[in-house]
């Protein structure tokens, strides 16, 4: 079973694994504490080293595939390639940070937590790297299950509540994918679940349209996409802020993923026939969520339901399936994550230093706290996608597919960037400019570690905005496969 | 063959250790050597070794399938014996008769492994029946205990009779009572064949718990004493949905096209009625009696499906379903007080103990890397692969996020909420390690169900 332990894909599975069960047994926090920030460290070193073997030659090293259950027709298969390796990258990077910033004794039992959190990021980077319908899925619902825990134990008050409707929300979704992998599978000529057999089943007209909304269901209620977001701005509230961390900058690209992996290429017929529509329907999710977003008096709501409105306009690029569009959404996709841990990271200093998320009741924090400023400003601009930011990059593709696609739907999605714009800015001005009010009067500026998180995410947010060329390189070729099936059927 | 007759015999034996011995103990003993000796003994006889030869003159015949399933039932006896025989000391006056009873069953049930005639079925199931009727209502000074037992062979007697009826009426119309023989026939489904056959349905229902013959299930399960709910809801019921698929197959398999949109309907109904009824449950026995029901409306949809998914999957459901719920009954019969309030905190005070629980809780509820979840994958496989059934996988599927709901809260009680409860338990330290051999078997299940699923 170990045969071919080490491949990179299975050292960025095995790593996170392994760190997380010993951190179960380990009874001081701080060790486990330790523990996990360098097996987290580990994996990005793992994941870093191997984007300098990314050419053709050296392929063998990023593809494992071992025997698991032969007579179910499932091998343990795993893939690192373009689109995975931003993706991997992304869950590679967000993990070693969250665990910087989480101090020491902030939640009891921390080896439950930190253990629980690397068996998430094992989950989230089997998702990304599966190429077998079986384990993806085993692996979709193994970052669900530490998820759930890790947010009813050591969440807010309404914990319990909040996590139990996203984790009902999420499972039904998979099931309904389930039923999906299970159906394409019985469609297979030998009766694999392979990628490349799932690929080359012909399906008729109606079987596409059933099987995508099998799986459309199961990705639109991951990311979320309106009308299915209602389990998402309760669930990022509260959350854990190192869960919501990774739950709004990792765990909902796994949807965005199945779009881009599973879904496009399997049913392209059907995304032909319902694209149109689905995209309407994102956009006027987009508006709302922008609307809800500036009347939120709560940062974390706030910041929720901004969330909702970026994603769906990945999901819409994605759906246009042009070449350019799809290139903006996956970068989007690592920008996003990183943006949002910028701002939960932020709403997280604030809310542990005055105990208040509501934004009417702060203000003047720019004056206590002048570097903490800064790095909201760049975050802010990043929300807001202005130029020479990484988000500028991606949503200005995504908006050229979208008018290559149809002009008024990208006039209307416009409407998002300007209301982004409205209520990132209102927050700002409310929260950091103004009158120093009574709880923020002992604010105490970021300590070293915190600077220093902020500064790789600031540092990555100018890179990708100015020099965002490798990244396209890493990707190209697997989104352009993606978008040749979809032009030649 | 072998099964058979050392179960019944060891019955006999276990009646006579209760003149040998008072030390409940010894019994207790005496008992699980005698579950091993049956279980190694029918694993002989699947390796080709038979002990006995006896001309039945093909009313009974064993293949791989069955014996199987045996070892499934006889394996999961054995963690039963290993997790309850506290418990089941404790029960009675006499533990050794209540033992007894339970070999008898046993050998009731490797009757149903092997039956190849409609006589031996009844046989089979008689056996079975009889002295659960007595198991019910072992706690002579409950009431409830009392009323589950008369209930249950009111209903039990009413169930065999309608039995008998689609048996007469099978007879009269094939004038064999051999499973082939019924098959054969002269091809057409004539009406006499066609009412026994829905007899037989009604009458297999009952005693599975399928709705809508499920209204004992529920009574009978909370009055009995937790010991021997757990014996019946799943030893019991495997045997009896292996009977089902069993006759079903041999008897009326060229006929499905016929009964399985009934089945259908059977499944379906079970499916929502079990699971939609005990998401208002506030005690956990009788939460777990309306999912035993439950999840036989996801047995039912192997029956209905009856192809190889259908088959691999029920023996793994069997594994599945037994071995997590007896480990759950077996924590659950240590309280006194059965409601979800009491696990409130559970995790806190027994952490290993509640994990164990919590990887039993997961396989019912049908999380991967469990061995429910292949269970409940087979199920929908095989529906899926007989075609024109797809609706019938959405409900399943629905009615399994919905089984979450109720399972969950006993999550949300031992893990999330504060302790509530002044309840002071014990749990030996024996008792803490079998628990937990019986989680990894479920984990070991849910990662590789090909070491059981590849034995057929």
């Amino acid at each position: 079973m170990f045969a071919a332990f080490d491949n990179f894909p299975a050292l960025l599975i095995w790593l996170p694994l392994a760190g997380g069960l010993i951190s179960f047994f380990i009874k001081s926090e701080k060790t486990a504490r330790a523990i996990a920030i360098v097996f987290s460290l580990l994996t990005m070193g793992v994941m870093m080293t191997s984007l300098f073997f990314s050419s053709t030659e050296s392929f063998v090293y990023n593809q494992v595939s071992y025997v698991w259950l032969p007579n179910l027709g499932s091998s343990f298969g795993l893939i690192l390639d373009g689109l995975t390796r931003v993706l991997c990258l992304l869950t590679a990077l967000v993990f070693p940070m969250v665990f910087l910033l989480v101090p020491g004794n902030r939640y009891p039992n921390a080896n439950r937590f930190y253990g629980l959190m690397l068996l998430t990021q094992c989950g989230l980077m089997g998702v990304f790297m599966a190429t077998d319908a079986l384990v993806f899925y085993l692996f979709w619902e193994l970052a669900l299950i530490p998820v759930y825990f890790l947010a009813s134990i050591w969440g807010g008050e309404k914990r319990i509540k909040a996590t139990f409707k996203f984790f009902i929300y999420t499972f039904v979704g998979s099931l309904f994918l389930l039923i999906g992998i299970l159906y394409m599978y019985l469609k297979t000529s030998n009766g694999s679940f392979s990628l490349v057999a799932f690929y080359n089943v012909k399906l008729s007209d109606v079987e596409q349209y059933w099987m995508f909304l099998l799986f459309f269901i199961a990705f639109a209620i991951k990311m979320p996409l309106f009308p299915l977001h209602t389990w998402q701005p309760e669930a990022y509230e509260q959350a854990p802020t190192p869960v919501t961390m990774v739950l709004s900058a990792v765990m909902v690209k796994m949807g965005l993923f199945g779009l881009l992996r599973w879904l496009l290429p399997l049913f392209p017929l059907a995304v032909k026939q319902f694209n149109t529509a689905i995209i309407v329907v994102i956009v006027v999710g987009m508006v709302y969520a922008s609307l809800v977003a500036i009347y939120q008096d709560n940062i974390k709501k706030l910041i929720a339901y901004s969330s909702i409105a970026h994603i769906g306009l990945m999901a819409a690029g994605v759906f246009t399936v042009k070449s350019v569009a799809l290139n903006g959404a996956v970068l989007q996709m690592f920008s996003h994550g990183i943006n949002i841990m910028a701002l939960w990271i932020v709403a997280d200093l604030i809310e542990k230093q005055t105990g208040v998320t509501k934004i009417s009741a702060l203000g003047g924090i720019a004056k206590k706290a002048p570097k903490l400023t800064i790095f909201l400003v760049i975050a802010a601009f990043a929300n807001i996608a202005l130029p020479l930011t990484n988000a500028f990059v991606g949503e200005f593709m995504i908006f050229n597919g979208l008018y290559l696609f149809k002009p008024w739907i990208a006039a209307f999605a416009g409407l998002s960037i300007i209301l982004s714009a409205v209520y990132t800015l209102n927050m700002i001005k409310q929260v950091f400019y103004g009158e120093v009010v009574a709880t923020v009067e002992g604010y105490v500026d970021i300590n070293k570690t915190q600077a220093m998180v902020l500064t790789v995410i600031t540092g990555l947010i100018l890179f990708v905005g100015i020099y965002p060329d490798p990244f396209f390189k890493m990707m190209y070729e697997t989104v352009g496969l993606i978008v040749n099936r979809y032009v030649t059927i | 063959m072998n099964a058979i007759i050392l179960s019944a015999l060891w019955g006999v034996l276990m009646m006579y250790t209760g003149f040998a011995t008072k030390n409940t103990r010894t019994v207790s003993v005496v008992a699980l050597l005698g579950v091993m000796a049956v279980l190694v003994v029918n694993w002989m006889e699947y390796l080709g070794v038979s002990f006995f030869n006896i001309d039945t003159k093909g009313m009974l015949a064993y293949n791989g399938f069955g014996l199987i399933f045996n070892t499934v039932v006889l394996f999961s006896t054995l963690v039963y014996f290993l997790l309850s025989g506290r418990e089941i000391e404790k029960a009675g006056k006499s533990p050794s008769d209540l033992y007894a009873l339970i070999f008898f069953i046993l050998s009731g049930i490797s009757i149903i492994a092997g039956f190849k005639s409609l006589l031996m079925l009844f046989i089979g199931i008689e056996i079975i029946s009889i002295p659960l009727y007595v198991l019910a209502g072992s706690d002579k000074s409950n009431l409830k205990s009392n009323e589950a037992a008369l209930k249950y062979f009111l209903m039990g007697s009413f169930s065999t009779g309608i039995m008998l009826m689609g048996i007469a009426f099978l007879y009269g119309d094939a004038g064999t009572f051999y499973l082939e023989g019924v098959n054969a026939g002269l091809g057409a489904l004539t009406p006499m064949k066609a009412i026994g056959m829905v007899l037989l349905l009604a009458s297999m229902s009952f005693k599975v718990s399928a709705a809508p013959f499920h209204f004992w299930t529920p009574d009978v399960y909370d009055g009995t004493p937790t010991v021997f709910t757990s014996f019946m809801a799943t030893i019991v019921k495997s045997a009896g949905f292996f009977a089902f698929l069993k006759l079903f197959e041999a008897a009326f398999g060229k006929f499905q096209a016929d009964w399985q949109v009934l089945m259908a309907v059977v499944a379906a109904l079970t499916l929502v009625i079990g699971n939609i009824t005990a998401v208002f449950q506030q005690s956990v026995k009788r939460m777990l009696s309306y999912s035993s029901i439950a999840q036989a409306g996801f047995m039912m949809l192997g029956i209905f499906a009856m192809n190889i998914f259908a088959k691999q999957g029920m023996i793994l459901y069997f594994a599945a379903y037994s071995i997590a719920t007896i480990g759950i009954f077996a924590v659950l019969s240590k309280f006194k007080d059965h409601s979800i309030d009491a696990f409130n905190g559970f995790a806190k005070k027994h952490p290993l103990v509640a994990f164990s629980m919590l990887i039993c809780i997961l396989s019912l509820a049908g999380i991967p890397l469990t061995a429910g979840f292949f269970a409940k994958y087979y199920m929908l496989l095989a529906v899926i692969k007989d075609g024109n059934f797809l609706w019938l996988a959405i409900v399943a599927i629905l009615c399994a996020a919905v089984s979450v709901y109720y399972y969950f809260r006993v999550v949300q009680a031992m893990y999330f909420k504060e302790p509530s409860h002044e309840e002071e338990l014990e749990f030996s330290p024996s008792f803490r390690f079998i628990l937990l051999g019986a989680a990894i078997i479920i984990l070991v299940l849910g990662i590789h169900p090909d070491y059981l699923t590849g034995l057929l």
